[in-house]
């Protein structure tokens, strides 16, 4: 019976092969023509919705991003807030640890933050309420990354599910601190201590997102030195290769997964913390806004290298800040900015198919290979 | 007491549906070993390509046949959530992108879409308000004639619109398919182990498109059921809100098994439902409950990894990429 199948299978025109290391400025000109070919269709797109002329939205687009110095002031927070996520999130991706929980860890960073002002606020210098906001932050963030470890160490229980659900666990939770901090029982929390700006951070220069900032540039720098030359960089770059390797050459795998893990949610509630402390002094169940799910397509979008990320988390924001613009100025609805960002990531998505891979037509040989 | 307890098993069905479609879906598409997390973004798509179709129709429209405003929303959306689920494929099995970028992409793409167009549709013609289209609402909602009838039985099992026996349906028929005919084995095949399908001679690639195109358009059902007939034909912004994760969530709950998916749906639709049923609650309770059903899932996913029992597990090869030439 198979005889008689292979007789009938044609060989197709061509077959795809891996193509190993693409130098590094062939791999950019192909992402950059994946990038304007999506903002041609993109033009399309808007052409269609806006009849105007796509050059003129695309100029009102930077203006959205650099228009005014207040303009750059909130792009420069944005990217600072979606980098910060991103480099929470690599390390672990890095490991092939599928963690989609950034929103939610982010959420519980916030929530002890805000529960430390709430019940804090005004008792305790604020230096070191801030402190122990930070530390509060950080631990939050910790204990809702850990258990999806945990359990993926120890019952290789399935991490991408285990991670989403714990978002929604983070957003309830919050939902009900809301429900008890605020008697009216509007479901939304003013801005805490508006008056004597206890665990507020203070303003760095005059400027109130310098801070962030500054912090998230610095985390940067220590999470590339970290993944590239640092001792658990290696290892957790070998258990992402092969677990089997790692064990085979003595890593202890299960190690690596909980402490890579506390790394990230540690991160991501920093992050947590910079959005608290350092710009709404408030929370609600959209503190972290979807990026929690964004830093993972900027993550993967710069290979988990943290310098690529600063370019990649530019350039998704300049989009939604762009498309905002675009929004307001064209009466189109917000959402536009979502639609954007899709085809964007599609393209690009697409084009590392033509990096890592080559199609080869198919060769006149003989017999047998 | 008894039609407090009707009233709260009929709505828990109502508030199943939309959750029994996408597991559904997901359930076969998983069975591929595409962990499609594009799934609340292909529901949207689902809600709003119908909403778009039933508008096309009925606006302007002075007499429109309730046979045509059924027919034609229903077209609608199979075709747009499976365009999606065609892109995803493009991207994830042609292009051997990765399952959960490509996903969460695609799931940003599709409540983009729907917003907007929610947003945006009667702008473009030229009105203002928001969208309702009450002749295709009533067409999706007519129930079944002798329901009434029937007292209490009939009125909290038997008084819904189509597509909630329809969702029922697909997953008993999709059960079939799955654990009973060659395709069905096939498939499960290729999501465990698609090297060895591959070397068995399975077309590993045209099976992974058709069951996640399949399944795209079933969930796309789901967005459909909530904007002709759970809102009766309205649209509004966000309002189908998380159901596409919690989706998700039954299909570990349901341990990837379409029949048992139906019952889950309709528990994790109770749960969702439940603290208006209970009196005296406090909002803050609300909160609590309304967590319930990811607490279980999880509990669900640690047991069954703990335990360890073979088909209780995900497919083996879940959210990885197949590439032939791979060791």
């Amino acid at each position: 019976m198979s005889k008689n199948k292979e007789a009938k299978v044609h060989e197709p025109l061509f077959h795809i092969a891996k193509r190993s290391g693409m130098v590094w400025w062939k791999a950019w000109l192909i992402r950059g023509c994946a990038i304007l070919a999506s903002l041609i269709v993109c033009a399309f797109i808007i052409v269609l919705l806006t009849k105007q002329n796509p050059i003129e939205v695309y100029i009102s687009m930077f203006q959205g991003s650099f228009g005014t110095k207040r303009k750059v002031w909130i792009l420069l927070q944005n990217i600072a807030i979606l980098l910060c996520i991103s480099l929470a999130v690599t390390p672990a991706f890095k490991m092939r640890f599928w963690n989609l929980g950034a929103e939610g860890q982010v959420l519980i960073g916030g929530l002890a933050c805000v529960a430390c002002m709430f019940y804090a606020g005004d008792k305790l210098p604020n230096a070191l309420l801030i402190l122990i906001m930070l530390a509060a932050s950080i631990l939050g963030g910790v204990i809702w990354g850990v258990i999806p470890a945990y359990f993926k160490a120890k019952w290789n229980t399935n991490e991408s599910l285990f991670t989403l659900m714990m978002n929604y666990i983070a957003i309830q939770l919050v939902s009900f601190a809301i429900t008890i901090w605020v008697p009216s029982g509007s479901g939304v929390m003013g801005v805490i201590n508006s008056t004597s700006k206890s665990g507020w951070m203070p303003d760095l220069f005059g400027q109130k997102y310098l801070f962030n900032i500054v912090v998230v540039a610095a985390l940067t720098v220590v999470m590339f030195v970290y993944l590239k030359y640092s001792k658990h960089g290696y290892e957790l770059s070998v258990v992402g290769e092969s677990e089997k390797t790692a064990r085979y050459i003595g890593i202890d795998v299960k190690k690596v997964i909980i402490r890579t893990m506390v790394l990230s949610g540690a991160i991501c509630g920093l992050a947590g913390f910079l959005l608290v402390s350092g710009t709404n002094h408030t929370i609600s169940t959209n503190l972290a806004g979807g990026n929690g799910f964004t830093a993972i397509m900027v993550s993967w979008l710069a290979k988990f290298n943290p310098a690529l990320m600063v370019i990649t988390s530019f350039l998704i924001v300049f989009l939604q800040r762009g498309a905002g613009e675009i929004a307001t100025n064209f009466r189109l609805n917000e959402s536009v900015a979502d639609i954007l960002t899709g085809v964007i990531i599609f393209f690009i998505i697409g084009s590392e198919f033509f990096i890592n891979y080559q199609i080869k037509p198919r060769a006149k040989h003989k017999e047998g290979k | 007491m008894i039609s407090t307890i009707a009233s709260f098993i009929n709505a828990a069905i109502i508030q199943g549906i939309p959750l029994l479609f996408g597991s559904t879906g997901e359930i076969i598409t998983e069975k591929s070993g595409n962990l499609n997390l594009g799934i609340p973004g292909i529901m949207y798509i689902g809600g709003i390509s119908g909403i778009i179709g039933g508008y096309l129709y009925e606006h302007g429209n002075a007499n429109p046949s309730p046979i045509l405003c059924i027919i034609i929303p229903f077209l609608s959306t199979i075709i747009g959530s499976a365009l999606m689920a065609l892109i995803y494929c493009f991207l994830t099995v042609t292009l051997k992108a990765n399952q959960n970028v490509t996903g969460l992409a695609l799931t940003t793409f599709g409540v983009g879409v729907g917003n907007f167009f929610g947003g945006s549709l009667l702008s473009f013609f030229g009105e203002s308000g928001s969208i309702s289209l009450i002749k295709t609402g009533l067409a999706y909602k007519a129930k079944l004639p002798f329901a009434e009838s029937l007292g209490l039985f009939g009125k909290t099992f038997l008084s819904f619109g189509f597509l909630v026996y329809l969702a029922i349906i697909i997953a008993v028929v999709a059960s079939f398919i799955l654990n009973k005919t060659r395709v069905g084995l096939n498939l499960r095949a290729i999501g465990e182990n698609p090297a060895t399908a591959d070397a068995a001679g399975i077309n590993v690639n045209r099976y992974k498109y058709l069951s996640t195109i399949i399944g795209g358009a079933i969930a796309g059902l789901g967005g459909l059921y909530f904007v002709m007939d759970y809102t009766a034909g309205a649209w509004t912004n966000d309002g189908f809100g998380d159901r596409g994760w919690l989706a998700i969530a039954i299909v570990i709950f349901a341990l990837w098994k379409p029949k048992s998916a139906i019952l889950s749906s309709f528990i994790f639709g109770g749960l969702y439902i439940i603290c208006v049923y209970i009196p005296g609650l406090s909002s803050a309770a609300k909160e609590i409950i309304k967590m319930l059903p990811y607490l279980i899932t999880i509990v669900v996913l640690v047991t069954v990894s703990a335990r360890k029992k073979k088909e209780h597990q995900p497919p083996e090869s879940l959210g990885l990429t197949y590439f032939r030439e791979d060791r």
